[in-house]
């Protein structure tokens, strides 16, 4: 045989004019795209049925911003396990655990130092409680195998069970000015909460795109073989991505509690839906093994844009559920014709 | 590591029997840098196992593996792989939503610092050690940055095959590379095992398909129920040998 070897280019198949690669193309962008739509929507009703503005209303904007910290909280967890191929259902009752103990620990703490450390123990008693359930949801699913789904489902059941038990069923005061003040106040005119998941979204966005733990959590949920054999620990990657979630939930409870300046088991009990919107809106795949944290944060804004541009424009608040219902299924779709369409989306 | 004349592998009557079956009795097979060695022979004859053997899936019953002379014993694929004995599967194992070079350096991906402070992900020394890597192979990539499911079969095999050749795999095992490729995928695959060769590393292929075998290999090992049923320089027989060779007589 002769030894001539014929030059091969490597060209991704999918050529560049397809529709399959313009779809893949825009994925990352669609919930910004959609969430414009919706702020056109909101800016033309505004205009003709008030003759003011919806967007430049600082007021508006600003509520909105607020109105889409909790949820993107949770979203920002769960970006990372949906991405790696799993789901956690048990952030909404693991927020209100850690709303309760968060408002309980910095009363505790009242009683023997002053308020400035007393909510520091608040914030510490909270965070670190939201780390049981999370640690639990990783042994179960790494260890024992349970499937994800399952497995934080239980941990939803027994989170807020824990939650009603600690808060006595009721929603549990906290009387430190310097805890209000964190949920209430603001810096150079941004509230501080506010500002605080914007450093956080910053965080997670770069452990995300530019760490291995973040390229480890897209090569585990593109193909588990692929990790092992790569010599990812899949098993301790995966406790780590339930703690990450558990820990996201657990600072959504904290600062839930700064802000209403109490603590209450079923905080996070409209966000699990919330949450898990936001992330597959914002263009991940619930297959696994695609996401961003900037499509998560259009996610939550395109969430909180329904919610309270409906309440602005005074329609009935069930609607809420049936839009934001709607908007999942609708986006869910897109993804599945993009796969269908792009191979892999 | 290339002693001159030194086989990198050098497989010493290595047997191997599952329960009532002696899946391999005594087979002997040497590999030198730069060989291609064609594995040949029918439905259970052993080819897989063998290949298995080599590469720590399974241990043997008996007989010996020495890599580079010295005598080995791999427990795991695991322990194969840091040897230097690469396995490329069909199904290859890679991330179909990562860019080859996040594929090649999967698990050891290389850091660069922020402004002196922040480690990030060394993306464009991943894409530049990519790029090399695959046109060692005669591959040129000309979309870097495209996750490897937008790519071809025989595009991934040579990505598999990119990352082991990356990692200094010495030796390859492919088997049945070109199975369930269409024809022009199989010539992509035999122009890899080609470059493979142009590197010096060894390579041993399971094939079924004569065409293929007499195309890229150096030598055929013909195994018969569990026995070397005969080894050829490719160059000095035919395909009419070699069939007799598989099914005896
Ligand atoms: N894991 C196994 N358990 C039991 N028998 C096996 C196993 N693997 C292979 N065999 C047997 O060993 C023999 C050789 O098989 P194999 O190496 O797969 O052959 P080939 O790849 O040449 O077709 C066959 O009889 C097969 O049934
Ligand atoms: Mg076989």
């Amino acid at each position: 045989m002769s030894g001539h070897t014929p030059v091969q280019v490597l060209t991704p198949q999918t050529s560049g004019r397809s529709p399959s690669r313009w779809l893949a193309s825009i994925a990352g962008m669609r919930a910004w795209l959609f969430l414009l739509l919706l702020l056109a929507v909101f800016e033309s009703w505004a205009r003709i049925s008030y003759g003011a503005s919806f967007v430049l209303s600082a007021h508006n904007a600003q509520s909105i911003a607020v109105f889409a910290v909790a949820p993107l909280l949770l979203a920002l967890g769960e970006t990372f396990v949906i991405i790696a191929g799993g789901i956690d259902l048990s952030v909404g009752f693991i927020m209100g655990l850690s709303a309760v103990v968060a408002a309980q620990g910095a009363n505790l703490a009242a009683s023997v130092v002053p308020e400035f450390p007393a909510m520091l123990a608040g914030i510490a008693a909270g965070l670190l409680v939201s780390l049981v359930p999370g640690l639990v949801n990783g042994a179960l699913i790494s260890r024992l195998k349970v499937p994800p789904f399952i497995g934080t489902l239980g941990m939803y059941g027994v989170a807020r069970g824990a939650a009603f038990l600690l808060a006595a069923g009721t929603t549990v005061p906290v009387a430190n000015g310097w805890f209000a003040a964190l949920g209430n106040a603001r810096v150079a005119g941004f509230p501080v909460v506010v500002v605080i998941a914007a450093v956080f979204v910053l965080l997670m966005h770069y452990m995300l795109s530019q760490t291995r733990f973040g390229q480890h959590t897209y090569a585990v949920g593109a193909s588990e073989q692929a990790a092992l054999r790569a010599g990812i620990g899949v098993g301790r990657h995966t406790r780590r991505l339930y703690l990450l979630s558990a820990l996201c939930a657990g600072l959504g409870g904290v600062l839930y509690t700064a802000r209403f300046t109490a603590g209450a088991a079923q905080a996070g009990e409209p966000l699990l839906l919330d949450s898990i919107a936001a992330v597959v809106i914002g263009g991940a795949s619930l297959f696994g093994g695609s996401g961003t944290i900037f499509g998560t944060v259009a996610g939550s804004l395109v969430i909180a844009v329904i919610q309270y541009g409906l309440v602005f424009i005074d329609v009935e608040p069930f609607w809420q559920f049936v839009a934001v219902g709607v908007v999942i299924i609708i986006s869910v779709l897109v993804d599945q014709t993009q796969r269908r369409l792009g191979g892999d989306g | 590591m290339d002693v001159p004349g030194q086989p990198i592998l050098d497989i010493r009557a290595v047997s191997k029997r599952f329960g009532g079956v002696e899946a391999l009795k005594g087979v002997s097979l040497q590999l030198h840098p730069g060989d291609v060695v064609a594995l040949a022979g029918d439905n259970g004859a052993g080819k897989s196992t063998l290949t298995k053997i080599i590469s720590g899936v399974y241990p043997a019953d008996g007989g010996e593996i020495r890599l580079d002379g010295k005598p080995v014993h791999f427990a795991t694929p695991e322990a194969a792989r840091r040897a230097g004995i690469e396995t490329i599967y069909q199904d290859l194992a890679l991330a179909d939503n990562l860019s080859i070079g996040a594929n090649i350096f999967l698990g050891r991906e290389p850091m660069r610092r922020v402004l002196g402070v922040l480690p990030v992900l060394d993306r464009k020394a991943m894409a530049a050690a990519a790029k090399e890597t695959m046109a060692r192979l005669d591959f040129h990539v000309d979309r870097l940055q495209a996750p490897v499911g937008r790519f071809s079969g025989g595009q991934r095999q040579a990505v598999a095959i990119g990352r082991a050749i990356y990692w200094n795999a010495r030796v390859i095992l492919m088997d049945e590379p070109t199975a369930a490729l269409g024809v022009p995928e199989q010539r992509k695959v035999l122009a890899l095992i080609r470059g493979l060769k142009k590197e010096g590393r060894g390579v041993i292929f399971i094939s079924h398909n004569l065409q293929d075998i007499f195309a890229v290999s150096d030598r055929i090992v013909v195994l018969r129920r569990g026995s070397l049923a005969g080894e050829r320089r490719t160059r000095d027989t035919s395909h009419d040998e070699v069939v007799k060779l598989m099914i005896g007589g």
